[in-house]
């Protein structure tokens, strides 16, 4: 029973792993950006979170309707103003200026809100737990994995059944063609980023529940995000998820053996991966 | 001549280092249809991606109905009612066949052009509208670029090698669909490698050489040698 509480509880940090890793994915999918401030623009939107649920005295999952608009709008200002001037064919502009956004953000966060470790207080649904078949499962753990499923799926369809998606898809494809049919590349590509950083304030408002967060913590939750967008495939939003839960369980099964190896084990698998499956488990983009 | 819906004067246009269109000066009339011919590497294509918006001029170089469009991005100038089927078909490969001529429609002018009668023109396109693009022969994936220029219902559509790569029996079914495509008024430049064909569906053609015009005449009265002198650039 141990093993199986083990995996069912690795399954569900899984869904954190693919709120995390689902907004890179869509980037890297689109406009082939790898966007190194991705980890730091999570912490961005917990603070925002933070402070929202603070001044308004909110619940911090109700300061979800704050932080998406907020976070989409930034993505949208930040890809027509900085981003859209990086890319080209040359993929080293782009990465210098996420690093360098990265570097601004956390230290934008330090001076405004100090290194003090911060947490936000969602009252009596983070102690909240029920019993199934003999497990017992927290509910904040469920409702994050409930909704990274969500945001996958609502993704997969805005990508596979709206126009927004195809267009998307087209500009994914060839940009210079996806131009011809009136497509405004800045723009669309603006749009990619604010769904991302949509996804990203999802991501930091949950991450913001479940643990403490400070203004250096950004990178590291980077590298689980993209231990995920690879073991899953490049472009794949679905293989995000199964990535995502692969990360979650191995970190568990991990911990169960020894508490040091948590974080060890999730890198040791997702090397293995890599080094077997080199494009991911699931590399297609196909709905 | 009826008045000119698309006029160019002096275009050059380059790649970096390299000139390939030396002061260019074309004029096309409302309801034309023209054909451009030329060797390889003779600016057929350079010229008619500049027209489309994808190379950067100056905005007086082109003018289309009174409009200088030589600056414009290539989006905005889709959204005048400018057309292009390029070169190599160039279909989404992500996309499905229906999905390639939605994108097509997506700059919504009104026009005859629809789902429906993209279908009509080219009814073997229906049967295969969920399929992905990638899957189809080169003659339907040139079907399918020809409709998804077509879903936006342009004024002016320019075809890039229609029937490069394709197999004789698909060219002319593709030729045959030309006339009820311009029948409606829409204007039309061709360039083609097919020279016999250039000059059966125009009505005017002009001959590129190396980057510069060599010809200009009624496709029904140029002679063979003054399209090989012209062609070759031989005296």
């Amino acid at each position: 029973m141990d093993w199986i509480n083990v995996i069912v509880q690795g399954t569900l940090l899984g869904g954190l792993y693919t709120l995390i890793a689902a907004g890179l994915s869509l980037i890297f999918g689109v406009m082939r950006l790898v966007n190194i401030a991705h980890g730091d623009l999570i912490v961005l939107a917990a603070y925002l979170g933070l402070t929202a649920a603070t001044v308004l005295g909110i619940n911090p999952l109700v300061t979800l309707i704050v932080a998406i608009p907020a976070m989409a709008g930034i993505g949208y200002v930040l890809q027509r103003v900085v981003l859209n001037r990086t890319l080209g064919e040359d993929i080293l502009p782009p990465l210098l200026t996420t690093f360098g956004i990265s570097v601004i953000l956390q230290n934008g966060l330090l001076e405004v809100y100090s290194a003090d470790p911060q947490k936000m207080n969602a009252g009596a649904l983070e102690a909240a737990s029920f019993d199934v078949a003999g497990l017992t499962l927290g509910l904040l753990p469920v409702i994050t994995f409930a909704v990274a499923v969500a945001v996958i799926a609502g993704l997969q369809w805005v990508f596979y059944r709206t126009a927004l998606g195809r267009a998307f898809r087209a500009t994914s494809d060839n940009q210079e063609i996806a131009q011809l049919m009136g497509l405004n590349k800045a723009h669309v590509f603006g749009l990619a980023m604010a769904l991302s950083l949509v996804v990203t304030a999802i991501a930091g408002i949950f991450l913001g529940i479940r643990t403490s967060f400070d203004p250096s913590i950004g990178p590291g939750r980077l590298i689980f995000g993209f231990e995920a967008v690879i073991i899953g495939g490049l472009g794949n939003l679905w293989g995000t998820l199964a990535g995502g839960v692969i990360l979650g369980v191995a970190q568990a099964v991990g911990a169960q053996i020894n508490p040091g190896w948590q974080v060890l084990a999730g890198h040791v698998v997702f090397l293995v991966v890599l080094a077997v499956r080199p494009n991911g488990l699931f590399p297609r983009m196909n709905g | 001549m009826p008045d000119p819906i698309l006029q160019i004067s002096a275009l050059d246009a380059r790649y970096g280092d390299f000139q390939a269109l030396y002061g260019v000066d074309l004029t096309l009339g409302e309801g034309e249809v023209m054909a451009i011919i030329g060797a390889n590497g003779a600016g057929k294509s350079t010229l008619l991606r500049s027209i489309a918006g994808l190379m950067a001029n100056g905005p007086d170089q082109i003018v289309y109905r009174g409009r200088p469009i030589g600056a414009l991005r290539a989006d905005q100038i889709a959204g005048l009612g400018i057309a292009l089927v390029p070169e190599g078909r160039q279909l989404f490969p992500s996309l499905s066949v229906e999905e390639n001529l939605l994108i097509g429609g997506r700059v919504k002018r009104d026009g005859p052009w629809s789902l429906a009668a993209v279908y009509d023109l080219f009814p073997v396109l229906k049967d295969r509208r969920a399929q992905p693009s990638t899957s189809l022969s080169g003659g339907q994936q040139q079907m399918v670029a020809i409709g998804r220029a077509l879903m936006a219902n342009p004024d002016l559509i320019l075809f890039d090698e229609i029937s490069l790569g394709l197999a004789p029996i698909i060219i002319r079914s593709i030729y045959d669909a030309l006339p009820g495509i311009v029948a409606g008024g829409m204007s039309a430049i061709i360039v083609e490698q097919d020279i016999a064909k250039a000059l059966s569906v125009s009505s005017r053609v002009y001959c590129l050489q190396e980057g510069r015009v060599s010809l200009e005449g009624a496709s029904c009265t140029v002679s063979r040698e003054e399209i090989s002198r012209a062609y070759f650039g031989i005296a």
